[in-house]
């Protein structure tokens, strides 16, 4: 056997669209079956059952599904709709989970959100999906007719839950994904992130109760229920539950989404799914565990890693989308995180002042560092000015935009001001493939 | 009442306070940008960091956290001080540091809070951003580099001008703040975001490099422009008036200002009358004032007292408009008039030409009916107040009079008489609402009252006051919109015909009489009349030109005087700069001329002038006060008559060119401009 | 990103067609009625497809649609870099992903490519069918590396699939987007080792079935709740 999940476990059975995405397929594959039972249950046991599964926010941040759901008024009062929002903006670089069960599980999905409506009491959701998926949306605007045609959602559905669901999407912008500004986006206004309190599910979408959630929170719904709570807490280790789906990019030999059991260690996820690191396990340099806002860990601390939230918190990163990009030893980690820098300084919205001014200077720092023209003293401002935007920001854009340059430098500081050092001596150093994304 | 430590000291708070006010309650003065406590929270400068338990390990915004029973609030740990001094240091690193150049120098919030949060060395060593200039109209200069994105102007535009015209384009560090393709803002408060803006991003166009704030010398007054009587200080060097800022005064313009108020004061340099002249072989020559006064008088003392009319201005002082009611009330004169405009208003009890739910008050409104009133026009600041309630949900609005954009929806109910004669009978739901409201209101402006229907319209508008109840136990909801600054004080005075006297508008008919005296009177058409006309008054404007004496007074930031505002306010302007040339005190001119006419008036001071008008009219008396809102039998104004089929229409046609202050004014000019012939969009 | 300006050449007005109204019409619809403003990205993004790029009197066309302040229209266009404020080319527009993991798997060869058979970017072709940017990551990194064409993911991509796939389009052929390296999607390539059981796909789990910890009485339970 591979890796260590079983193939009878895996929720996304269709992850790589090799059977029909269509309603006859998902129901075949076990979709649609006994949701009227689930919504007939009633939102405590629903949210219960959640709980119970530990099913933790798969958006990245990993808060309990169950208790946030929990957060929302248990009654709808004063003509106050309640809504569900879906996060289908996947942005986080190395992130591209959510597009498969897009386009290829995608009543996973659309029953994932009746089944949490019918928990907080919306009569509608929205799914927010970024504007660069055509493809995806289509697929999901069809999968939602299938879905309304066969009576499954809409008013006087056979659910007996008036249940409507709507796609909207974005047009290329990364801070859409933070919840409160994917909320403002969908108000049909530029997407910067709200002050916090007041918290969505008292003030979100049009003022009403909302609560927004990443698309493999919610497409796991069904399944964890038809299943049963206990056999997704099976999976993993305590606190860090279910079935997670990885994206692996980067330098291996067989780059892939897999489903996998949540914990499995980053040794055994590479050599059995992702046909090992490219170069051999030796060859490997230094990993993003979870999406480019997490700092890289070496290899050293790779190979028993459980691939979780626990085990990659205490070595200071994260496992937040469980986007696992993968350098090994050729990579150029300086430019490899400068190129992130520069990411985050194009993606900040520009309404706080340490996010909007931070971003810019620590990309034009992170430039020279990688070129070596910088300054030996200018490593410990740069670090400086990471603290200065971490922390201090809105949104948790400026803490991700400071957290890879501190990430390389606890680890590879050395890298850089060797650099710094050849440079200064008339040898600069010499990129394969520079890259100046601003000119 | 809940309690939070402040840095230790507990401090009690109102429930719904924020961290950064419970701060400020206990004298912890909190750094801020972005945070405004008229304007949304943005909390977006992060300048009002502070350190909060119970909370998050990391420094919270404190403009935008609501303050916790039993929260400890800390203002100067290591934590707060090391997050302020990166904000600000992110700040200044794409900021020109050209203060020295900067019209904001002096008077920056940046400047001041880079003295205690700023580093004496920049460590940033890339290129400073350059933002483009844009181009937002006559008032507001922008240099735009200067930025720090705090969005006050945007929200000031947005929420309380209600005109949206200011946007933040693009993202990130390229954000920008813009009108739509260089579009003018179309408000009549964008002066204010000068005021707002906390760097030299957005200054005072009409005032760019004339002035550095400290060689100004502050003096605090009223302003005049329109009836409100807003509180505003008026900065001066020398002789010249340079500017006029709003103060904050809650019950009135909270701390707005219109554009008018502030920036017609170039108009006070300008056509200024600055010695007497008489008009000599059909033309006016320069002359002493003793000729002048020889040739006043000569002519009132040879003429019957019936044939003697005096007509006062809208921009008059109380103080002169009693000094000349005492001189020509004692000539026997009867025809005195302070209503240029005819309105029917003057007679019955003081409270028929109040705004009696007084500014403040009319948040209390549920219900709010406009009358031949465009506020926006009328009195742009009393506006904003019409419009919070608006968007607060708490009033709603019908209009007779101008369908106009006033910044927020209203029942359309008609143009004019009709609609008013059909209303008592009217089934639509806006009148409903009227009839049932707990606090209803009617806002009259002079565009309903003047006219020959005037006081019928009167009559019906205070039965239907009566029928719905406007005036009750405890709420007062009757309110006349004056325009006028000098107009309530006027009506107060008793500044109306006497038994058999003319109005205004009778004494400028041809040969109704043979002297005409106008103090200061510029808006009503008096060449036909004939008579000799004296004209009292600090511009050589419309009143000036058909004069044979002009005798050269002072305009309202050279005298001390006392004003009524529309509510019934006594408010007392002060002088700033002295009158022009050889002009003098309006008062005084008139106690000079007292003694030329043989009736010397019994007072030699201004004090002494002010006793006699207290003690003749104690309203006087009490200024800056305003007594609670007095029942009075509000059914009884006006005079039954023809409502006629006339549309009311605003009495103010151009807010920029309504006294000879504004009609000396480069700038009211150049606003004006823009209203008539909105300018092409920028981009084609 | 560089400020994002309006273009300086604009055209003089802007119609929707009947198309584009008509699915305006189907965006506002989902929208409660009093929040219109909602649809203001997805119907810049109709009149971008109807027009090519967002021109100026589209966005006033939008302002009025939806009855919003044209200043918020702008700001909308200006913050979602998706939205065209140039024309781009005709033939293709190439959205090149440079961000870290395409980077890492060689997407500073294809912007060889691309300067070489396109020209520097950001800029039109002199024929006018062709022009390409960088874009920030575009969510399918295991794919790596990878363009959006026109709406759709080129995937997997090489200095010489990248090449072939311009010629294609230059020649008036309509090359198909997915994967260069013959994948099926963002499975292992040649090798997937996983969802292979067919007991998933024969229909068994489509029977009837009962829920594990099923609460008692859940039908009853159930009506109660609904019918709150
Ligand atoms: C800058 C930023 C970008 C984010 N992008 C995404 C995203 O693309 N998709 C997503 O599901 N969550 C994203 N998140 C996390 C969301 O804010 C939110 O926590 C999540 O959607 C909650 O869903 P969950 O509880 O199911 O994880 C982002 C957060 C930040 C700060
Ligand atoms: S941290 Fe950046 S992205 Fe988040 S609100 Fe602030 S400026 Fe916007
Ligand atoms: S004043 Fe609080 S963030 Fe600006």
């Amino acid at each position: 056997m591979v890796g260590i999940l079983e193939d009878k476990d895996r929720i996304f059975t269709n992850l790589y669209g090799l059977h029909d995405w269509g309603l006859e397929g998902a129901k075949k594959r076990g979709c649609w079956n006994a949701t009227k039972d689930m919504l007939d249950a009633g939102p405590a046991w629903i949210i219960d059952n959640i709980k119970n599964s530990g099913l933790r926010g798969r958006g990245g941040a990993g808060f309990g599904t169950g208790l946030k759901w929990s957060f929302m008024p248990k009654e709808v009062k004063d003509g106050r709709p309640h809504y569900l929002v879906v996060n289908a903006d996947e942005s986080e670089p190395g992130t591209c989970k959510d597009r498969e069960i897009m386009r290829h599980d995608p009543h996973l999905l659309i029953e994932g959100c009746l089944i949490a409506s019918r928990a907080m009491q919306a009569h509608a959701c929205y799914i927010y999906i970024r504007g660069e998926y055509v493809r995806e949306r289509e697929v999901l605007e069809a999968a939602i007719k299938q879905a309304y045609d066969a009576k499954l959602i809409g008013k006087n559905n056979v659910h007996g839950w008036d249940f409507d669901c709507y796609v909207h999407h974005g047009a290329g912008a990364y801070i859409c994904g933070e919840e409160t500004a994917l909320l403002e986006s969908l108000e049909g206004k530029k997407g910067q992130p709200r002050l916090k309190p007041p918290f969505p599910a008292g003030a979100g979408l049009y003022g009403m109760p909302t609560t927004v959630n990443n698309v493999e929170s919610i497409a796991v719904v069904g399944t964890i229920l038809r299943r049963g709570a206990g056999w997704f807490a099976g999976f993993g280790r305590p606190n860090n539950t279910g079935t997670k789906l990885f994206c692996v990019s980067g330098h291996v030999n067989l780059p892939c989404n897999v489903e996998e059991s949540m914990s499995i260690p980053f040794r055994q996820l590479m050599e059995d799914h992702c046909g090992g690191i490219r170069g051999g396990w030796g060859n490997l340099k230094a990993v993003i565990p979870g999406g480019s806002s997490v700092p890289m860990i070496p290899a050293e601390q790779c190979e028993d890693l459980p691939m979780d939230f626990d085990a990659l918190r205490e070595l200071k990163s994260g496992l937040g989308t469980a986007a696992v990009i993968v350098m090994d030893k050729s990579t150029d980690l300086v430019r490899a995180i400068a190129r992130l820098s520069y990411f985050y300084k194009h993606e900040s919205c520009g309404q706080c002042t340490p996010c909007r001014e931070g971003t810019g200077w620590m990309w034009r720092v992170m430039e020279r560092m990688a070129t070596g023209e910088a300054d030996m003293k200018e490593i410990d401002t740069l670090l400086d000015v990471t603290t200065q935007v971490e922390g201090h920001t809105i949104c948790a854009l400026g803490d991700a935009a400071a957290w890879p340059i501190q990430g390389l430098f606890r680890h590879f500081r050395h890298e850089v001001e060797d650099r710094i050092t050849s440079y200064r001596a008339g040898k600069p150093h010499v990129m394969g493939a520079t890259l100046i994304a601003a000119e | 009442m809940p309690i939070a430590k402040v840095n230790g000291v507990e401090v009690e708070f109102e429930p719904g306070m924020t961290v950064l006010q419970v701060a400020e309650l206990a004298g912890e003065e909190i750094p801020r940008f972005c945070y405004h406590e008229r304007l949304s929270i943005a909390g977006n400068c992060r300048m009002c960091l502070v350190e909060v338990k119970p909370g998050p390990p990391k420094p919270q915004a404190s403009c935008a956290l609501p303050a916790a029973e039993n929260q400890e609030i800390f203002t100067n740990t290591p934590m707060v001080k090391k997050a302020r001094e990166g904000v600000m240091e992110f700040l200044l690193i794409n900021h020109p540091l050209d203060c020295p150049i900067c019209d904001q120098g002096g008077e920056c919030d940046l400047q001041d809070q880079a003295m205690g949060y700023g580093r004496d060395d920049s460590r940033y060593d890339e290129n400073k951003r350059a933002v483009e200039e844009k181009e937002m109209g006559p008032v507001i200069k922008t240099v735009m580099t200067r930025c720090i994105q705090c969005t006050r102007c945007v929200r000031f535009i947005t929420e309380v001008a209600g005109v949206p015209d200011i946007g933040l384009i693009s993202r990130g560090e390229d954000v920008e703040i813009t009108t739509y393709l260089g579009k003018a803002v179309a408000s009549e408060l964008s002066g204010n975001v000068n005021d707002l803006c906390p760097v030299g991003a957005l200054t005072h166009k009409p005032w760019t490099f004339q002035y550095r704030p400290w060689e100004l010398k502050k003096t605090q007054s009223i302003d005049v422009m329109d009836a409100m009587g807003a509180a505003i200080r008026v900065d001066s060097r020398g002789a010249q008036v340079l500017r006029a800022l709003p103060r904050v005064n809650e019950d009135i313009n909270e701390e707005w200002l219109s554009d008018k108020s502030r920036y017609a004061v170039d108009g006070l340099s300008r056509q200024r009358l600055d010695r007497p002249y008489v008009r000599v072989n059909g033309k006016l020559a320069p002359a002493t004032w003793g000729e002048a006064f020889a040739a006043v008088a000569s002519r009132i003392k040879a003429t019957t007292p019936d044939r003697v009319g005096v007509i006062a201005g809208d921009l008059q002082d109380a103080e002169s408009m009693k000094a000349a009611l005492d001189l020509f009330g004692s000539l026997g004169v009867t025809n005195l008039d302070c209503r240029q405009d005819g309105v029917a208003l003057g007679a019955g009890p003081r409270e028929s030409w109040l705004f009696n739910s007084t500014f403040a008050g009319i948040e209390n409104a549920d219900v709010v009916l406009l009358v031949g009133t465009n506020p926006r026009l009328e009195a742009p600041v009393f506006n904003t107040r019409l419009r919070k309630q608006w968007i607060a949900g708490k009033t709603r609005i019908g209009v007779i009079g101008d369908n106009a954009d006033l910044t927020y929806d209203y029942d359309y109910l008609g143009a004019g008489g009709q609609t008013l004669a059909g209303l008592a009978k009217s089934k639509s739901d806006f009148v409903q609402a009227l009839k049932s409201a707990e606090r209803p209101a009617i806002i009259v402006g002079q565009g309903a009252l003047t006219g020959p229907g005037g006081a019928a319209v009167l009559k019906t508008l205070a039965g239907l006051a009566k029928t719905f109840g406007v005036v009750r136990d405890g709420w007062n909801g009757w309110n006349v919109l004056h325009t006028a600054a000098a107009r309530v004080g006027g009506l107060d005075l008793g500044f109306i015909p006497a038994e058999g006297g003319k109005t205004a508008l009778e004494m400028v008919k041809p040969g109704a009489l043979d002297v005409l005296v106008l103090l200061g009177a510029d808006e009503i058409e008096a060449s036909a009349s004939g008579a000799f006309t004296v004209y009292l008054g600090s511009h050589g404007d419309r009143g000036a030109h058909g004069a044979d004496v002009i005798l050269p007074g002072a305009a309202y930031t050279e005298k001390t005087g006392l004003y009524v505002n529309t509510e019934g306010r006594v408010q007392m302007a002060e002088r700033v700069v002295f009158p022009k040339g050889q002009a003098k005190e309006d008062w005084a001119v008139l106690r000079a001329l007292s003694a030329m006419v043989g009736h010397t008036l019994p007072y030699d001071t201004l004090d002494a002038l002010r006793s006699k008008l207290m003690a003749d009219h104690p309203t006087f008396g009490r200024i800056d006060y305003l007594s609670a809102p007095a029942s009075f039998d509000v059914g009884s104004l006006g005079k039954k008559g023809d409502l006629g089929d006339t549309a009311f229409v605003s009495s103010v046609r151009d807010p920029y060119l309504n006294n000879p202050i504004t009609r000396a004014s480069a700038t009211m000019a150049e606003l004006s401009a823009l209203r008539i012939a909105p300018v092409a969009m920028a981009a084609e | 990103m560089s400020v994002r300006r309006l273009a300086k050449d604009q055209p003089a007005a802007f119609a929707f067609s009947a198309d584009t109204m008509a699915t305006a019409q189907w965006w506002i619809a989902k929208y409660p009625a009093e929040r219109r403003q909602s649809a203001v990205i997805p119907i810049l993004w109709l009149v971008q497809k109807q027009e090519g790029w967002v021109s100026e009197p589209a966005i006033r066309a939008i302002a009025e649609l939806l009855g919003m302040p044209v200043i918020r229209v702008l700001e909308v266009a200006t913050f979602y870099t998706m939205f065209q404020l140039e024309p781009v080319g005709k033939v293709a527009f190439v959205q090149l992903c440079g961000t870290t993991p395409c980077m890492l798997c060689g997407a500073n060869d294809l912007k060889t490519v691309l300067k070489e058979k396109i020209g520097p970017k950001n800029h039109i072709s002199a024929d006018g069918k062709f022009s390409w940017e960088e874009v920030e990551c575009l969510g399918a990194c295991s794919n790596a590396p990878m363009a959006a064409i026109n709406d759709y993911y080129y995937e997997d991509l090489t200095a010489e699939t990248l090449g072939q796939i311009l010629d294609d389009f230059a020649a008036g052929k309509s090359p198909k987007p997915g994967s260069y390296v013959g994948r099926g999607a963002s499975e292992p390539h040649g090798k997937i080792q996983t969802l292979l059981d067919p007991a998933l796909y024969d229909g068994s789990r489509a029977k009837k079935m009962k829920l594990p910890n099923a609460p008692e009485k859940a039908k009853k339970a159930g009506k109660a709740e609904t019918s709150a």
